[in-house]
């Protein structure tokens, strides 16, 4: 099911010994992880386990304390949201960030407008929305001019993936984008997401879902404890594996061997 | 459930405009946007009752009159409306109006200054005013409602000293008295509507065609001339009113046109709807009051959009303000003071911009700022005593942020 089965390139993204506190609470130890191109990387754990604040400071919304942040090889510093979004990196947050006041168009642009001198050049916004929207093959949005408070959760969920995608972007992660949804809308953002991978983006889905997780991705990295138990291919290890890397970290010989340290990749 | 997403023509078939305005308006009341209808209804409800109730209500004097007064106080609610958007507000924008008159009326009467360098420097005060008031609450993370209560207080004492402990200073340049009491030459004015509702509607046109020939929906062709027809209309016969003679003795004193605050205001209705819609400025300024942490997310400089904020609308103060000095031909301790914030902000609220932040127009501002001076204007005339005037425009407001909490929290339900 991978598109990456003939191509053996370097991870697109990879993080060496990230550690990232909140005051006198750590919450990452030591994470190592990387994401391919054409591939759609699961990042599961349990509640807690620092998923969500591992993905922020992929995005440069929490500067990282100590560790590497390698972009296609190359050493990069991400200071802030713009540094990420430079480097072709988009996260789809699990509190989605849309502002329910504005439109698609408006939401989908918003930070980065389209402009003709200093006029917002609306027209062109309209268009490149509209065709995001057509080449995802989402036919549930009404119009684009529709204000996000006026869609449902899973149309905003579109919208928000609709957004990260819409600038060419190398890496697409996505946090838990499933949560709130019924199992149509499940299946909808799960299709979209596979999609992305065979565009040839790398893509990384946080999932609590196991049948999600094993449904999509190519590679799985469990976080435990803010120690990454293990990142491994998801063809290699079964549900139940994965369920025991989430809640004890280890599962035999794969995961964290003393609760420290991080475990070897498969 | 279809494919709409895929492009079509602008015009939508044989649907009526009217059907077409309707059922637009109606979405983005679903939406939590009430858009300005509530206010002209009421705006419209309250001049038939009291054209019926007061025949010398829809006077040309009088009409006159309603603009003068409430020029200054909807110029500084039209300055609330950026803090407003942003969820936050100015309690001191009336005592800045006061502050930066004060200046004007020092600078001119007391220093001899030019109208225009006093001006400046009301101006200049004013963008003083709100950088320190925008930078306390960005930086240090003092709530808006706290940090511009103290600076109520603050200035209210800052008006008392620029004036020697509270004596009058009047204004009498003549450049300055002549905006709240001169009227622009009757041909002047009937130039000004021509080309401003021909400007309003080649805007529109060009948008039309533009999103036409882009293949994007838009308006209908018959519903933009509808609402060009209605503004042409309503502005047509503001003006044509203005242009009859008021005085009670013409031979002796003509007095006719347009007060020179109603072109005032609308040039800046202009510049600002244009600002808040057509800018990423402005986009940013209703993203940071729709959810700031998106609006952070995407990379925007939320402090300084706040910031600029505050310094708009203690500008927009000061030139209330002098405004105020103007009508009054003086300045004395308590410009500004008593209900002209409370106005302001009520003014805008009932205009249809939301306490919540996120939601608001310029146009608000001067719609519910003549809903206000309608109410005082029309009830004076009526004979009621202050007392009934404040407790009417009390209830008025009060209904207005009843209808922004209640369609709030509609679409917060409507999910
Ligand atoms: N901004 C923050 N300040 C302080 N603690 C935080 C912050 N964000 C997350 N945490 C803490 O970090 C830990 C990991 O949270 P999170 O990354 O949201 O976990 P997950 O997404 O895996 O459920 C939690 O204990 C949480 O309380
Ligand atoms: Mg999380």
């Amino acid at each position: 099911m991978t598109a990456s089965e003939n191509q053996v390139p370097g991870p697109v993204i990879e993080l060496r010994g990230i550690d990232k506190s909140f005051g006198p609470v750590q919450v990452l130890h030591g994470v190592d992880f990387e994401a391919h191109v054409g591939e759609v990387t699961a990042l599961v754990g349990d509640n807690g386990a620092g998923k969500s604040t591992l993905v922020k400071c992929i995005g440069g919304i929490h500067p990282i304390d100590a560790g590497d942040y390698l972009f296609e090889g190359r050493p990069v510093h991400v200071g802030g949201p713009r540094d990420a979004a430079d480097l072709g990196v988009e996260i789809v947050y699990q509190d989605l960030a849309l502002a329910d006041n504005l439109d698609i168009v408006q939401n989908m642009f918003l930070g980065r407008e389209k402009k003709s001198g200093i006029v917002l050049d609306e027209y062109t916004m309209e268009e490149l929305a509209a065709e995001t929207l057509a080449g995802l093959s989402v036919r549930t949005v009404k119009s684009v001019r529709q204000q996000v408070s006026s869609l449902s959760g899973g149309q905003r969920q579109t919208v928000a993936i609709a957004k990260a995608v819409l600038w060419n972007s190398k890496v697409v992660i996505l946090d838990e984008p499933t949560a709130a949804l019924g199992v149509a809308q499940t299946q909808q953002v799960l299709e979209l997401v596979r999609r992305l991978a065979d565009k040839g983006l790398a893509v990384v889905l946080i999932s609590h879902n196991m049948n999600d997780v094993f449904a999509v991705s190519d590679r799985i990295a469990a976080l435990y404890l803010g120690r990454m138990a293990a990142q491994v291919k998801t063809r290699d290890v079964t549900h139940a594996q994965v369920v025991e890397l989430i809640t004890a970290g280890r599962s035999g010989d794969l995961g964290l061997q003393q609760a420290n340290g991080n475990g070897a990749k498969a | 459930m279809s494919a709409v997403i895929t492009k079509r023509p602008a015009e939508e078939g044989t649907e009526s405009p009217v059907r077409e305005m309707v059922g637009g308006y109606l979405a983005r009341v679903r939406g939590g946007d009430m858009g300005a209808l509530p206010a002209v209804s009421a705006l419209v409800a309250l001049c038939l009752f009291f054209w019926v109730a007061q025949p010398v209500f829809m006077s040309t004097s009088n009409l006159a009159n309603l603009f003068t007064q409430g020029a200054a106080g909807i110029v500084i609610a039209m300055g609330l409306v950026f803090v407003l958007l942003l969820g936050e507000i100015d309690l001191s924008a009336g005592f800045t109006s006061g502050v930066c008159a004060a200046i004007l009326a020092v600078t001119l009467t007391q220093q001899g200054w030019p109208w225009y360098a006093a001006v400046g420097a009301a101006l200049l005060t004013g963008a003083l005013i709100g950088t320190l008031l925008g930078t306390i609450v960005v930086k240090i993370g003092i709530p808006s409602f706290v940090v511009t209560l103290a600076a109520f207080l603050a200035l209210q004492g800052v008006a008392l000293k620029i004036m020697d402990n509270g004596t009058n200073v009047s204004v009498n340049d003549k450049t300055i008295v002549a905006i709240a009491n001169d009227n622009v030459p009757i041909t002047l004015g009937w130039v000004i509507f021509v080309v401003g509702i021909l400007g309003f509607a080649a805007v529109q046109f060009k948008q039309f065609s533009t999103r036409r020939r882009r293949g994007l929906t838009g308006q209908s062709l018959a519903g933009l001339v509808v609402k060009i027809a209605a503004l042409a209309a309503v502005c047509g016969f503001v003006v044509y009113v203005l242009s009859m003679e008021r005085s009670r003795n013409p031979a002796f004193a003509s007095l006719k046109g347009m007060p020179i605050v109603v072109p005032l205001i609308l040039v800046l209705l202009v510049v600002f709807t244009f600002v808040l819609n057509r800018t990423s400025f402005g986009r940013h300024i209703y993203a940071v009051g729709g959810n700031q942490e998106a609006a952070r997310r995407a990379g925007i400089n939320v402090d300084r959009i706040k910031i600029t904020a505050f310094v708009l609308c203690s500008a927009m103060a000061a030139i209330g303000g002098i405004i105020a000095a103007s009508r009054a031909n003086s300045v004395d301790p308590n410009t500004g003071g008593s209900d002209v914030l409370l106005k302001a902000v009520g003014a805008a609220v009932i205009g249809g911009t939301s306490l919540f932040g996120g939601r608001g127009r310029m146009l608000d501002a001067i719609l519910g700022g003549l809903v206000i001076a309608v109410i005082d204007n029309g009830m004076g005339l009526m004979g009621y005593s202050a007392g009934t005037k404040f407790i009417v425009t009390g209830l008025v407001l009060l209904l207005a942020a009843g209808v922004d909490a209640l369609s709030r929290r509609r679409s917060l339900t409507t999910r």
